[in-house]
């Protein structure tokens, strides 16, 4: 073949190779047989579920969604009643879900970052006891400690024997029952008050960023600032009165009326989602901190700056960016690990789904429902994540 | 403390300002520096050279409390190195390090890793700090990387960029660890030069390095160290044409060849 005056010189290049030695077609192949594979794969399971479904009189459907559940949820932030459908039901479950979830993930954080710091931490006790912590959690199965924490739970002794907690607070075999907060009148000034004590802060925090361009010492305004956070609502408390109360729970002769109560179920998972995820969390949090090479502790130390102002200038920057993507996965662990409710009888997404699936008939679809649904949670989690980990990410180049 | 800079100028020429009497240091079992004595006095520029594990590093870490010492004494500018956090604070804040590994701080840029300093332990307004910055980093030849990354500058830029980190705290004294051991050969002599016109302005210096071009050119004195001592301490030409003891003299032999 003759190339025209001009052509790129690699044409010839490109015809004198026979194609299953040409890498660019092979490559090209490959990805097509690929894409061909994963298509019959898929279309053999999709014909194997249609006509096994078939067999069995079964369509996928979503109409039983509209009709009537007849069977009870044991607790749920959305009132739920027999008679309402399972569209509701499906819902009330998934508030259960998300509940324990953003509950779980926030105090899973806390207590994740004190073990991590802990572990790193010079004193003896402190860092063995949290290494103790954390490889007695992260080496057992949750399923079992969520098993064991419910059966303790269970154990306790019945309402007329609880223990007694200060602060109205007690605990017994049907749960933790804590005294309940209730508004006063006063709230809508006092929650003023609060709102305006930050607003103050805020604006002092701006002056003190502009002082410290100006070259003054900007940790006094701080402190005034911090000040203001815990004495203007304070003094606001004392001043207006509570806004406030609390609404003990009051022993009767078969129960507590009043207060707020957790249910052993909810309180079990709870605490053995934060406990199991707060492990994994607090090696993510070492890890990263550990990350940050030592030279960079000895250039900020050989600079002058204190201690705190090395973790907060130069360490933590750079650790954040090790410990978001890692988190990320924890949180998305602690939401996909709820399902295991199932085992001590709390009546979450998963576990609501299962009484649909047998009383409907239902069970692919049903199950597609929930896959779509933790998916949709994960997704989101996801999203908000790395839309955080983008900010931590600070550019090196 | 705090506000208040330390008293200027209270070391004169000539002045001692670093002051070692019988330094020792273990890590663990291994005793690493057995009573070192050695007197800097002020605009002086000591080398400090010997085999690998001798205690250089770690001896020149001991002046800024990178390392603690276990025995003797170590006066910096009248300050005593001890384990008063004040003392530490102070004579930090008027001693410059510049290590072997550059140690910027990636997620910052040049400018900002001249400013941090400057501004979070001097307090100086924002503007004079990055005024002050973009002179050092004139001074040293890199304005135009100011608003880069240490990722985006090669070796000798990054270590130029930590030199100038370092004079923005307007040390009185600037240490020096291996400063060109992790360079590609031909971007030594830019950071070699810029330490030489410092060492020119009077600076006093302690550099632990084995250029031994840079050494007779520009310090005043040479410290041979083997084994955690001095073995021998001169000044440069009697180090090179006249050394006086056996190791000093296999040593150098080794390393020029």
């Amino acid at each position: 073949m003759t190339s025209a005056p001009g052509a790129p010189s690699d044409a010839p290049l490109r015809t004198s190779v026979p194609p299953w030695r040409n890498v660019r077609v092979r490559r090209v192949a490959a990805q097509g047989v690929f894409v061909l594979a994963v298509l019959v794969a898929a279309l053999w399971l999709w014909n194997n579920l249609t006509s096994a479904m078939a067999r069995t009189n079964l369509t996928f459907s979503l109409n039983f969604l509209r009709t009537t559940a007849g069977f009870e949820i044991a607790e749920s932030p959305i009132p739920f009643r027999a008679v309402d459908s399972y569209g509701q039901a499906f819902i009330a479950g998934l508030a259960n879900t998300i509940v324990v979830s953003i509950v779980g993930i926030v105090l899973a954080t806390i207590l994740g970052v004190l073990v991590g710091i802990a572990r790193l931490s010079r004193n003896w006790l402190v860092s063995r006891l949290s290494a103790g912590f954390v490889e007695v959690m992260r080496n057992t199965p949750l399923l079992v400690q969520l098993v064991l924490l419910y059966a303790v739970l269970r154990q306790l002794p019945p309402v007329a024997g609880s223990i007694s907690l200060p602060g109205s607070i007690y605990l017994n075999q049907r749960g933790l029952f804590i005294p309940s907060p209730e508004a006063e009148a006063t709230l809508g000034p006092w929650l003023g008050l609060v709102v305006g004590a930050v607003a103050l802060a805020f604006v002092l925090r701006r002056i003190a960023v502009r002082r410290e361009d100006a070259g003054l010492d900007p940790r006094r305004l701080g402190l005034v600032g911090l000040a203001g956070l815990i004495v203007i609502p304070l003094a606001g408390w004392i001043v207006l009165g509570a806004p406030i109360s609390f609404d003990p729970p009051v022993l009767e002769r078969f129960n507590f009326r009043g207060g707020t109560s957790f249910s052993p179920e909810f309180t079990a998972l709870l605490a053995g989602l934060v406990i199991y995820t707060a492990a994994f969390i607090g090696e993510v949090v070492r890890g990263g901190i550990q990350a940050v090479r030592r030279g960079q502790v000895e250039a900020a130390q050989a600079l002058g700056l204190t201690e705190r102002q090395t973790l907060r200038l130069v360490v933590f920057p750079q650790a954040l960016r090790v410990i978001v993507p890692p988190l990320t996965s924890q949180y998305l662990n602690l939401a996909k690990n709820s399902s295991l409710a199932i085992a001590i009888g709390f009546p979450d997404l998963f576990a609501v789904s299962r009484t649909m699936a047998n009383q409907t008939g239902q069970p692919v679809s049903v199950i597609v429902l929930v896959m779509a649904t933790y998916l949709t949670i994960s997704l989101a989690t996801s999203l908000l994540m790395n839309l955080y980990n983008r900010r931590v990410q600070v550019l090196e180049r | 403390m705090g506000d208040q800079e330390p008293a200027p100028g209270t070391a004169m020429a000539g002045d001692e300002i670093i002051v070692c009497r019988d330094v020792h240091k273990w890590f663990g079992q291994h005793h690493v520096l057995r009573g070192i004595d050695l007197t800097v006095r002020t605009g002086e520029v000591v080398v400090i050279f010997g085999p690998s594990g001798s205690g250089k590093s770690t001896f020149i870490r001991t002046i800024n409390r990178l390392e603690e010492h276990q025995r003797g004494q170590i006066i910096v500018d009248g300050i005593e190195l001890s384990d008063d956090l004040r003392n530490i604070a102070a004579i930090r804040s008027e001693i410059g390090m510049v290590f072997q590994s550059f140690n910027l701080f990636p997620h910052l840029t040049a400018l900002q890793n001249v400013t941090l300093a400057p501004i979070k332990v001097r307090h100086w307004a924002r503007d004079r700090a990055e005024h002050e910055a973009m002179e050092l980093l004139t001074r040293v030849g890199i304005p135009e990387q100011a608003h880069k990354y240490p990722a985006q500058l090669s070796g000798g830029q990054q270590q130029r960029v930590a030199l100038a980190r370092a004079l923005a705290m307007q040390p009185k004294i600037m240490l020096f660890d291996e400063p060109t051991s992790a360079l590609d050969p031909e971007m030594i002599s830019e950071v070699l030069d810029v330490m030489r016109e410092l060492a020119q302005s009077g600076m006093t210096m302690l550099c632990v390095t084995h250029e031994m071009g840079f050494a007779r050119a520009v310090c005043s004195r040479m410290a041979f160290f083997d084994q955690g001592q001095i073995v021998e301490l001169g000044p440069p030409w009697q180090i090179f044409d006249a050394p006086k003891h056996e190791r000093t003299k296999r040593f150098l032999s080794q390393i020029l060849h």
